[in-house]
């Protein structure tokens, strides 16, 4: 009951928090809650809307499907190699330190304009924490249990199966979490630079040509989903690190 | 050669060998200088740049914004963690928040923020702060929950005043955390402000990129890349070797 008072306490603080901005900065900056609200629901029952919905999911789960195997794969086998891994992370965390916005212009001048400059621009937002959690997970797995696998002579396979594959299960977990908001960020910063399609796109646009209900109803929309899957994936997070 | 070296080696023969790989498609033309310019013509533009004069306002520009936001979250992070550690009831409800913070895209609310301060540095500023205070303020309640109950108690037996306490138990003792908080806080702030500075905005480094990009001025636009580069993984390997330091001082490798 506490707890309930406390999150609504919580959003009540947020809601206030935006009308304070609209009644600061007015209507040629952001609407206030209540007409987002209406004019999300309006979107949401709009089926060219959906087409952009469409446009950012598909290259979102591209990005992220390249992300979460590419990542987790490179980072199980930079984990078990230990030289491999020590001489590429620090080249990984500083490459996951520099902003990666700059790289946009190289991203378009390689793939070109589309689809295939965002989902690229995706991935390298995405791909480096999948691996450098993947690979920390393989670095702490107790030695015990390697050398269990070992006294039971289990082949390789059977090794990455029934004890690598459990043991860091969790922390890939927690790499994928990160991971996944990278790629929506990274997703959604090109298609405000280059697209036509796509939610990202109608930010930009809601910005070009004043549309101040366009842009605040789908930062709205785009800000909801992420905090929802996060929210969901963190739960998941917890549940794998308690029985890990 | 120790185990150590020749891993240092190993990196450093890796790198120069992937600018070499670069240098080499160029030259041959199998990438087009359209696309990829060599990285020697990078460092050459670079250099006649910062000889000219020519990146010293930009930079001074973006620097300056960094700097202010670095700032700015340090404090503001670091207080807030200190008031929302003291609060566990507080500390509860924002929980959730703070767990999903990084999971939403800030750069969607560049352009509200633009709308709020106008078109100048303060938006860009609000950006790096909103990027990098939660960052810092994370690191602080971390920090401040690894004070060993124990020294509390020492600082009570020994009846230090609240500042001395603050000096000399709970600052050492939270300080490994507070300096992950300075080194997150100051690369989200870079990020948060070169990109801003990217999407939109008039002056700065990223501003210099996109407008290079956009009047096709590639060798300027990669000599920019490159300096930005160059500070992120310097700032930050530097913050590196002293995080090193400090944490042999401490003896607590």
């Amino acid at each position: 009951m506490m707890r309930l008072f406390d999150a609504a306490a919580v959003v009540a603080a947020i809601l206030v928090i935006w009308l304070g901005l609209y009644a600061y900065a007015g209507d040629s900056a952001i609407t206030p809650p209540l007409r987002t609200f209406a004019y999300a629901a309006e979107l949401l029952s709009r089926a060219s809307f959906w087409n952009h919905v469409g446009a950012t999911m598909a290259a979102f789960a591209m990005a992220l499907a390249i992300s979460a195997i590419g990542g987790v794969a490179l980072g199980l086998v930079l984990g078990m190699r230990r030289f491999a891994g020590e001489v590429t992370e620090p080249i990984l965390s500083s490459f996951y330190t520099i902003p990666k916005v700059t790289l946009y212009p190289v991203m378009l001048l390689i793939f070109g304009l589309g689809m295939s400059a965002k989902v690229a621009f995706g991935v390298i937002h995405g791909i480096i924490p999948v691996m450098l959690f993947t690979i920390a997970g393989v670095k702490n797995i107790e030695p015990v249990l390697l050398r269990t696998a070992r006294v039971l002579r289990l082949s390789p396979a059977q090794t990455a199966l029934s004890v690598l594959a459990p043991a860091v299960t969790p922390e890939i977990i927690t790499g994928l979490r990160v991971g996944f908001a990278l790629t929506l960020l990274g997703v959604l910063i090109g298609e405000m630079f280059a697209s036509q399609r796509g939610l990202g796109f109608l930010i930009i646009n809601g910005i070009e040509v004043h549309d101040v209900r366009m842009m605040t109803t789908v930062t709205l929309i785009v800000v909801v989903f992420a905090v929802a899957a996060n929210s969901l994936m963190l739960a998941l997070d917890r549940h794998a690190h308690r029985f890990a | 050669m120790t185990r150590a070296r020749s891993i240092i080696w190993t990196r450093l023969v890796l790198i120069a060998g992937a600018i070499g790989l670069i240098e080499l498609l160029c030259r041959l033309g199998i990438i087009k200088p359209l696309t990829i310019i060599a990285p020697s013509q990078m460092a050459f533009e670079l250099a006649r740049m910062i000889a000219s004069g020519e990146l010293a306002a930009p930079a001074a520009y973006t620097f300056m914004e960094v700097g202010t936001a670095f700032a700015v979250s340090v404090v503001a992070g670091g207080a807030l963690g200190a008031l929302v550690h003291a609060q566990p009831r507080l500390r509860r409800a924002l929980d959730p928040l703070l767990a999903s913070w990084y999971a939403v895209p800030f750069f969607v609310f560049y352009p509200l923020l633009v709308a709020l301060f106008g078109l100048n540095a303060l938006p860009l500023i609000a950006i790096g702060v909103i990027f990098a205070a939660p960052a810092m303020m994370l690191s602080t309640l971390a920090g401040l929950d690894r004070v060993p109950p124990v020294m509390r108690k020492v600082a009570r037996v020994h009846r230090l005043s609240r500042v001395q306490e603050v000096r000399l138990i709970t600052l050492p003792s939270a300080a490994p955390h507070l300096f992950t908080g300075l080194k997150l806080a100051f690369t989200y702030s870079f990020i948060g402000i070169i990109a801003g500075e990217f999407i939109l905005s008039g002056g700065g480094l990223g501003y210099g990129i996109a407008y290079a990009y956009e009047s096709f001025e590639n060798r300027k636009m990669y000599a920019l890349m490159l300096f930005v580069l160059l500070i992120a993984t310097g700032v930050n390997g530097a913050l590196h070797v002293w995080d090193g330091r400090l944490a042999r001082r401490w003896g607590r490798t």
